[in-house]
């Protein structure tokens, strides 16, 4: 390992020796405040490191064209043009059925049946929406798929963390074998569970009482993802070291190093993890499909398909339309987090 | 996201300090714990609290189901008698029954489909998108957009726009070019390229993104290299791009064969196995095998079929994490 800033002994030696002095005195506060600012310096110290050596000399982010690629006119208007087309393909492909979605929301349905593609030849008719939010009770079904994903986040949130923190930081000498057991899981397809699954939430071993027709049916299953567990434990291992060890000398115990150093500290995994989480519950279909039979506390992806037949075209477009909304708002919101999120599918996602 | 490796412990005052919590931890995890109460005191018992919710959601739904999958697998199982155990009868039974082959027939077939619409364009997409200059965020945001749409809206959505008729959404743009009407769900042989075009629509997106992260780690001297070696845009790509994205290119490919082996949504939305079985697929047999079945649930032959298909799946699996494992430690 290259010599960096936290890597000289010499800066540990002062920390951990500061922290001695003022233990007693001060407490959490100021451990965080110090934990955080080895972070910080052993991250800029890594992420230098990374841009020293992945982008040499010039620094110049490139693709297979240069910058003198650039400037020659067959390239710019050649590449140029190729842009502008793939840009009216995406916005075609990507945002073409969102907006066409849009419209039939507040479309008449005899305009719907007759002339889809007439940009509103009779007139809007906004009451679609108020018919779907209210006769159709879709605000209902919109209350239970948050609730849904609250629960589920919840659960896998509790889970990654307190088992990644336990296997990663607190290492116990049955931690190998429980990571195994973990980590095997991702081998096994969601599909080998569906059935034995599906009868283990019908009788729960020592609950005593069928768990279908509840959230927690599907809540607690959701916070068995062997991916979360391996995401945030691999973002534990990586965190600095000495950081906990200057927290023990504090005299923090195991529960305050979790709450008051790790958990802080993780904010960026724990953010990734929420979108994931989130989203999932979101686009979930086939197991509460199965364990929610009580239309009442039905999420609205289970919901919208029983209702298609019954509903009215325009007032059905404009429920699909606000089930919608969340996802796209927060996909705007959280383009990065989404987009990192996305490519990281291809590294770790089983 | 590699795991860096940590330094040795610093030597300082925490070792030297007798007695204080980071040595009671300490001496836990490296000297055998001599009885219950040293263990307590070394915290065994607070490492076993935080591992609690883990063991306890684990074991419960996901390693006790697993292990209960193997046993079910070879058991008649009826809810009202006791299960009874009856050999290999279940899996006798699933590849004796005529539809399985036109099930396994059919997702393959989707899979096929699949890779012919969803593999190509999400690599020239990512490849040309990498060139962009400005608003690089605007085409990927794009691009990732339909992937945030819930499966099931797209899949209504699309259902809708599939509708045969003159006046439906695509028969209606096909119209102005003078192609169509055309019968999209409703036809044995259209069906199934109409569920996998859905289904490209829907996920190319996220295959775009992860070749674009891909692409960002191809090292930029690679391409200053070929340029002094005289290589215009094209032999660029074909000897540098594409050689560097080789290995994603094999895991996207393992992805959607795994992902669409077990391709369950669209054919259970769209066109609930039909027109005439053209749709079936192996998941969807399993479902009907255990949830829609007039006689009562076949919990047997759902599980025994799941069983066949995982094993089927383990192989690309276990290529898979062999692959992701050599890239994250590389």
């Amino acid at each position: 390992m290259t010599l960096s800033p936290t890597d000289n002994p010499s800066e540990i030696d002062v920390v951990s020796g500061d922290s001695e002095r003022t233990a007693d005195a001060s407490g959490a506060s100021d451990m965080e405040v110090r934990a955080r600012r080895i972070a910080r310096e052993r991250r800029a110290a890594q992420s230098g490191r990374g841009r020293r050596t992945s982008r040499p000399s010039d620094g110049e982010d490139r693709g297979a064209l240069s910058r003198a690629d650039w400037r020659r006119p067959s390239i710019r208007w050649g590449m140029g043009g190729t842009h502008a087309v793939l840009l009216v393909l995406l916005v075609f492909v990507g945002l073409g059925p969102m907006l066409l979605l849009a419209k039939f929301a507040v479309t008449p349905t005899q305009d719907i049946l007759r002339t889809p593609m007439e940009i509103f030849p009779n007139g809007i008719a906004w009451e679609n929406l108020d018919k779907a939010w209210n006769d159709v009770e879709v605000s209902k079904y919109f209350l239970n798929t948050i609730w849904l994903a609250v629960g589920s986040w919840a659960s896998q949130i509790l889970v990654a963390t307190t088992g990644g923190y336990a296997l990663s930081v607190l290492r116990p000498r049955y931690g190998r074998l429980i990571q195994a057991l973990v980590l095997s899981t991702m081998f096994v397809p969601a599909i080998v569970l569906l059935v034995p699954l599906y009868l283990t939430i019908l009788d729960p071993p020592l609950l005593g009482q069928s768990l279908i027709d509840s959230f927690w049916a599907v809540w607690l299953p959701a916070g068995a993802s062997a991916f979360n567990v391996l995401l945030v434990q691999r973002f534990f291992d990586s965190l600095p070291r000495e950081v906990f060890e200057a927290a023990r000398v504090d005299g923090a115990g195991t529960f305050r190093l979790f709450w008051s150093i790790v958990l802080p500290m993780s904010k960026p995994i724990i953010g990734v993890v929420s979108v994931f989480a989130v989203i999932a519950a979101w686009k979930d279909f086939l197991w509460p499909l199965l364990v929610l039979k009580d239309p009442d506390i039905q999420p609205l992806s289970v919901r919208l398909p029983s209702i298609e037949a019954t509903t009215d075209l325009g007032v059905f477009l404009a429920a699909l339309a606000i089930s919608t909304v969340i996802p796209v708002a927060l996909f705007l919101v959280f383009q990065r987090l989404f987009l990192q999120g996305a490519g990281l599918g291809g590294a770790v996602k089983g | 996201m590699t795991a860096t490796t940590s330094p040795p412990p610093p030597p300082g005052p925490a070792h030297a300090r007798p007695g204080g919590t980071g040595s009671a931890h300490r001496a836990a995890r490296s000297g055998r714990p001599r009885s219950l109460a040293t263990w307590v005191r070394g915290g065994g018992l607070s490492t076993l609290v935080f591992l609690l919710p883990l063991i306890v959601i684990f074991g419960l739904f996901s390693w006790f189901p697993i292990v209960r999958a193997v046993i079910m697998s070879f058991q008649e199982t009826n809810l009202v008698t006791a299960p009874t155990f009856v050999g290999l009868d279940n899996f006798r039974q699933v590849l004796n029954d005529p539809i399985l082959w036109k099930a396994v027939r059919n997702t393959m077939y989707f899979a096929f489909l699949a890779l012919l619409f969803g593999y190509p364009i999400p690599l020239v997409a990512a490849v040309l998108m990498r060139e962009v200059r400005r608003a690089k965020g605007l085409y990927s945001a794009l691009a990732y957009l339909p992937v945030v749409v819930p499966p099931v809206v797209a899949v209504l959505l699309w259902k809708f726009f599939y509708n045969a008729s003159p006046t439906g959404v695509f028969n209606t743009m096909l119209g102005w070019v003078g192609l169509g009407p055309y019968p999209w769900l409703q036809d044995a042989s259209w069906a199934m390229p109409s569920l996998v075009l859905a289904a490209t629509w829907a996920g190319a997106g996220g295959t775009i993104i992860i070749y674009l992260a891909a692409l960002t780690s191809v090292p930029p001297e690679l391409y200053d290299a070929s340029e002094v070696d005289g290589a215009g845009l094209w032999r660029k790509i074909w000897h540098v791009t594409l050689p560097q994205l080789r290995g994603v290119l094999f895991i996207t490919l393992i992805l959607q064969v795994i992902g669409t082996a077990q391709v369950f949504l669209e054919p259970y939305l769209f066109t609930g196995g039909g027109p005439n079985n053209a749709t079936v697929t192996v998941l969807l047999l399993i479902y009907r095998y255990a949830f829609q079945n007039s006689l009562g649930g076949d919990y047997g032959a759902a599980t025994a079929l799941s069983l066949m298909l995982a094993a089927v799946l383990a192989v690309f699996s276990i290529l898979y994490f062999r692959l992701t494992r050599s890239w994250s430690t590389s």
